[in-house]
This record gives C-alpha cells, structure tokens and sequence, in this order.
C-alpha cells in the first residue's frame, strides 16, 4: 500500500521537495544547537520552556481531535464520517510525531533520552506523556493501517480491531489531560494551577483539530479525485462550533476566579499578557489580542447556520480558529505561565530565528508524514471507487 | 524509647559483630559507636568499607537526619552576602555569564518583596527594604522539583534530606525549573567551561579555567542548583558560603548570619537559634516545607 505514496503529479513532488527543503534546514539548526547548546533559542533561566513545548502542547491537542470524528462514527454509527475517520487517524499520526520531536529538540541532553526508560519514574507526569503519546501513536498506525487495508481489499475491517479502536477513544482524551496535568499540577505557577487545565486543553483541542482537519479535507476534495463530503464538513463545522464556544466558556470561567478572587500570583500573570508589566506593553500583548479577537470573530461566523453552512465563510472561521488556539495555547500559555518569575520579576521571552527555523522543521516533518499518508489514504479510496 | 529502623541496624549490626555482648546496648554505647563510626551503622560502614564512594571517609563526615539553614538577616549585609555567593560559585565552579538569560546561580540576594512575595507591604522598615535576602535552594522536605523528574536525575537524599542532582543523568528537559516554586534552579544553556577545542562555540570564555579543579564541571544542557555542599559534608567541612560567612561576621564582630546544622537533633545550632527567634520561610502555603529559615 506504501508505494502509492511515491506515485504522484508534478504539483505533489514540489510540496514534498518544499517539506523536505524545511526539514533539512531545520535539520541543520537542530545540529547547531546540538553542538552549542539551547543557548540559541530565545529560553532563559527565567523562561525556561518556549515555543517548542509550546508547539508541543498545541499539538498533542491536535492529536487527541482524532477522536472527534472516532467517537461519533463507532460509538454512534454516524454513518457518513465513515469517509473521514481515516484522514483524522492520519493527521493524528502526523501530529503525535511532532508532538515527541518537538519533546527531542526540546531536550537539553537528547542523547541520554532513553534514561526516561532505565530508570521509569511513575511519580513524574511527563513518565505518563511518554507512555500516552507512544501509545497513541501506536494506535493510530496500527488502527488506520488495518482498516485501510481491509478497505482497499473490499471486506470490513478485522473484528480484532475493534477492541483497539474502543481503547483508542479514552486514550485520545488521556494524551490531552496528561499533557495539561505537566503544567496544572505545579505549587509555584498560578497561571497553570488551574483545575480547568485539562477541560480547557481538551476544549481547545475539540475546535483545532477538527478545524486542521475540515482544511485537510478541502484541500483533498481539491487536489485528489476522492471527495471527504459535504455533509462531513458540515458536521465537522457543528463540532468546531460547540467546542469553540467551551473554550471561550471556559476562558471566561478561569477570568471570573482570578479576577474576583484578586489573588495576585494569580492576576499577575493575565495582567502580563494582557496589558504589559507596568504600562510596557510586551510583544505578546497585541498578539493575545489577536488571539481571543480571532476566537471571538470566529463565534460569530460560526454560530448561524446560514454562515456555517456556507463552505467559503467556514473555511475563513477556521483558519481564525486555529491562529486563536494556537496563539493562547501555542504562545501564550506557556510563556505566560513563566511571567512573571517564582520571585516576580519580569524576564521577557521571544523566539531566535533558529528556533523558528528548527520549529518550522518539526511541523514540515508533520505535514511530510500527513502527505504521504493521505497520498496513500486518497489513492485507495479513489481506486475503490468510495 | 523508640526504636527506628537506623537504631535497629546500628544495634542488629553490633549485636552480630558481637561488639557490644547485649543487643540492649545503652545510650552511651551507641553515642560512642556514633562516634567511631561517624553516625553510620555497622552494616554502613562495612559496606563502606567495600564500597567507598570516592572523596569519603566514614569516620570525618559530617552526618545530620535532617540538614537545614538559618539566615541571619540581622547580621547580614551586602558584603557578606557576596562573599557567601562568591565562596559557593567558586567551589562549585559556577560560570559567570555575563547574558542574564543564560546565568547560572546557585545562591544570589534579592530584595524582601521579591524573596517573600506576598509579604510586601509599602509601609515596610527601610532597614529589610534594603538589605540583601540570600536565597538557594530551600531543600524542601516535600520538594516539588523531585516529584517532577522522569528519570530521578534529582532526588530528595534519604539520609539527611538534601536535595541532589545527577548530572550524569538529567536529560536537561527542565520540568524541575517549573516546578520549583523559588526559581532555585539554573540550566546549562550553553557550554559553561569550554574545552580548547570548543572555545570558539562560546564567546568570552577562552581561555578560562574552572575555579576548583577538585569539583566536577558540567556540560551543557543540564540543571544545576545548590547542593547543602553535599561534598563537603563527606568530608567533614561545612558548606562553603557558611564557612565564608562565619569567618567574615567574626571579623566584623557580628553573630554569624548563616547557621547551618541537623534540625532533628535538639540540641543541634539550627535548633537553638529556631527555639530563640521568630523565624519565616518562603512561601509555605505552598507544602513544599522549606528548611531554609530566615530571621528578620
């Protein structure tokens, strides 16, 4: 089944020289940081994770939206996402990927990765990470693999299967709560101790990744002869919505709590990135903005049905909500979490160009594998004739 | 009299070696045995004796069930703070780093409302406005920062409490800078002491040599913090910036403002200085039971 991802038109090897050309540059920088250290990247002793668990973060969530188009189609015989489940399972692919190389580049010492498995320490959620997000990545290949297969032979997927895509679902929701436990259960950062973490983590994921997803499928409808469907875009549009609307909800709640209850260590934090320290507006003051504008416009493009149903308006509310998620979940949650410091002083952060360049890299190796996979994924369905 | 696990060797491990004819052994028996052996039990010691942990000697080390620190505020200024800080980054071979993002301190002052944020009010004294808080790391008895680790790169030191690092372990993936609540914790973000050969990787290092050859460098891309002078202690030193301080304040004719010393043991300095003065800690609304005091 792999080689129909060497099979392709001329528009289909430029992207993949394009993906490739951006993973060799950030290939390079990577050996630059190797060599000289994390000291390249814009991360202090005051900040000391960025935009690469950043970017991590935002991603698992990605990820874990799989399960958005899972759920409804094996526990609720939703009939019609049948023709998509294939797509979310190899976008999650995709993004777990990124998610444990962005944990790589993140590393100070990645030689001595392993140590995590020498010496397994249970007490330590990012013990958990590991476990969850190789699981799942796992799942996915094994469970998208198998079903593709018995679709392109023209029976039903294997019985056996099926207890792996029950475990699947949970195990969706476990890599985002997982992740939003690293951050909600630390004493001495205000900004993340938060019991709403994991719920707004997971809400977030809920819009962004079927907003990446409903983009995927547009761009398959446009650039192969297989067509994901009217109807599922719609659905996924309905799904976007309600999850967008809890995220905004849930936002709003973590407000009320901090802002009537004026606890400094917690304020101090949303002040920041909201407003600036001390009237000095910071770079990520316009951009958190932006981010919950972006969010907002999105809502009201979303909430009608006669905006929702129109594919060109629902592609802009999509691309909205993906700049908004990823600013206040990529950026700004956890830059803001190290702002200001345990001693409260302001150190400021912004990523270096080699950052960006090794971050641009991880993303390209995604979006490499998501091309590949629904090269093959498309191929099938077309010669199946689904 | 209760019997803990430690007494239980101690006398277990006389009684077999028949040292002492009755497992009963009485309290003078075990201080003597204490004492000959530095604290360590009979078992300990022949295990020592088999396995000696370089730089050790049993019968030198300094041993407490629970170190802990008093900072004296009453005594301290600004010249003895620094001589605390510089006494410590030399023996551990602590890089000065000129970029702020990228220092590396394993003890430093800051004012009164940055140390006890929350504390602060704008009526405060003059006098604590000013004067220099020293702060490391608290060596918490429920240290965040040792819950965190994936790879038990820090761990909390069964025998006396201490806070450590293994730096030939860390994976540099810095959860444990997040999760202390006193930003205690510093990273390697770029070679701190580089060999000829990599002198050019790092601007204005060339050429610089570590302080304390006796104590290990360390590479790029782990955490490091203050350690109690963990390997001072097994030589029967105390930490480096309370010997510095005490020598100074004896100079100036003031108490020493740093009293280092075993918490349990009742009749231990720590003890007497906590028993005759009102004390704080940094943020112990937080559970992370600090053994750094400080007397304002």
């Amino acid at each position: 089944m792999l080689e129909k991802a060497f099979v392709g038109g001329r528009k289909y090897w430029i992207l993949i020289a394009c993906l490739l050309g951006l993973i060799g540059l950030g290939f390079i920088m990577w050996l630059w940081q190797f060599r000289v250290g994390l000291g390249i990247t814009g991360m202090s002793r005051d900040v000391s994770w960025g935009f690469y668990i950043g970017q991590f973060t935002y991603l698992v969530g990605v990820a874990a939206a799989g399960v958005m188009v899972v759920l409804p189609y094996y526990l609720h015989h939703y009939k019609a996402f049948g023709r998509i489940t294939i797509l979310a399972e190899f976008m999650a692919i995709g993004a777990v990927t990124m998610c444990l190389l962005f944990i790589l580049v993140d590393l100070g010492n990645p030689v001595r990765m392993i140590n995590v498995l020498l010496h397994p320490t249970p007490r330590s959620v990012l013990f958990w990470d590991m476990i969850v997000l190789n699981g799942y990545l796992f799942l996915n290949i094994f469970i998208g693999w198998n079903v593709l297969m018995g679709e392109r032979k023209g029976s039903p997927p294997p019985k056996w299967i099926k207890p792996f895509i029950y475990l699947s679902i949970p195990w969706a929701i476990s890599i985002h709560t997982v992740t939003a436990y690293l951050y909600a259960g630390l004493p001495g950062r205000g900004f993340w101790l938060t019991a709403i973490m994991a719920p707004r983590f997971l809400s977030s994921a809920f819009c962004a990744g079927p907003a990446l997803l409903l983009l995927l499928c547009l761009i398959v409808r446009k650039t192969t002869k297989f067509d994901p469907g009217k109807e599922q875009i719609r659905t996924l549009g309905s799904i976007i919505t309600y999850a967008l609307i809890l995220n905004v909800f849930f936002f709003v709640c973590e407000l009320f709590t901090v802002f009537y209850s004026q606890i400094p260590g917690h304020m101090h934090h949303f002040h920041y990135l909201f407003f600036g320290h001390e009237g000095h507006a910071n770079q990520l003051v316009p951009l958190m903005w932006l981010a919950f504008a972006c969010m907002t416009a999105a809502i009201i493009l979303l909430v009608p049905p006669v905006t929702r149903k129109n594919e060109g308006i629902l592609t802009v509310a999509c691309v909205l909500v993906l700049i908004g998620t990823w600013i206040d979940k990529g950026f700004g949650l956890v830059v803001g979490g190290f702002v200001p410091n345990p001693l409260e002083r302001i150190t400021e952060y912004w990523p270096t160009t080699p950052e960006v360049l090794i971050t641009l890299g991880v993303w390209a190796t995604g979006f490499l594998v998501i091309s590949l996979l629904y090269k093959v994924a498309t191929s099938v369905k077309v010669e199946v004739g689904a | 009299m209760g019997v803990n696990r430690r007494k239980f060797l101690k006398i277990a491990g006389v009684s077999t070696l028949g040292v002492a004819a009755k497992p009963a052994a009485d309290a003078l028996a075990i201080e003597w045995l204490d004492k000959k052996l530095g604290g360590f039990t009979v078992p300990e010691t022949l295990y020592h004796l088999f396995h000696k942990p370089e730089g050790f000697t049993p019968g030198e080390a300094l041993i407490a069930k629970r170190w802990a620190m008093v900072v004296n505020m009453k005594q301290m200024d600004e010249e003895i703070a620094q001589a605390c800080i510089d006494a410590c980054h030399r023996v551990h071979n602590v890089p000065e780093i000129d970029n702020p993002k990228h220092e590396i301190k394993w003890m430093w002052h800051d004012d009164y409302e940055h140390v006890f944020p929350g504390q602060q009010h704008e009526h405060i004294d003059e006098n604590s406005k000013k004067l220099p808080f020293l702060v490391m790391c608290n060596h918490c008895y429920n240290p965040p920062c040792c819950r965190v680790c994936p790879t038990k790169a820090t761990f909390k030191r069964k025998s006396d409490g201490i806070v450590m690092m293994d730096m030939h372990r860390c994976i540099g993936c810095r959860f444990c800078m997040a999760a202390c609540p006193f930003g205690a914790r510093s990273f390697n973000w770029i070679i701190p002491w580089p060999r000829a050969e990599e002198g050019g990787l790092v601007r204005g290092f060339e050429g610089k040599e570590p302080p304390t050859p006796e104590y290990p460098t360390r590479v790029k891309g782990v955490v490091e913090k203050c350690n109690f002078c963990a390997e001072r202690l097994a030589k029967g030193k105390i930490p480096a910036c309370v010997e510095a301080c005490q020598e100074l304040c004896k100079k100036k004719g003031k108490e020493p403002a740093l009293v280092f010393g075993d918490l349990e043991d009742p009749d231990s300095e720590v003890r007497q200085v906590l028993r005759s003065n009102y004390t704080i800690r940094r943020k112990p609304e937080l559970g992370s039971n600090p053994n750094v005091y400080y007397i304002v």
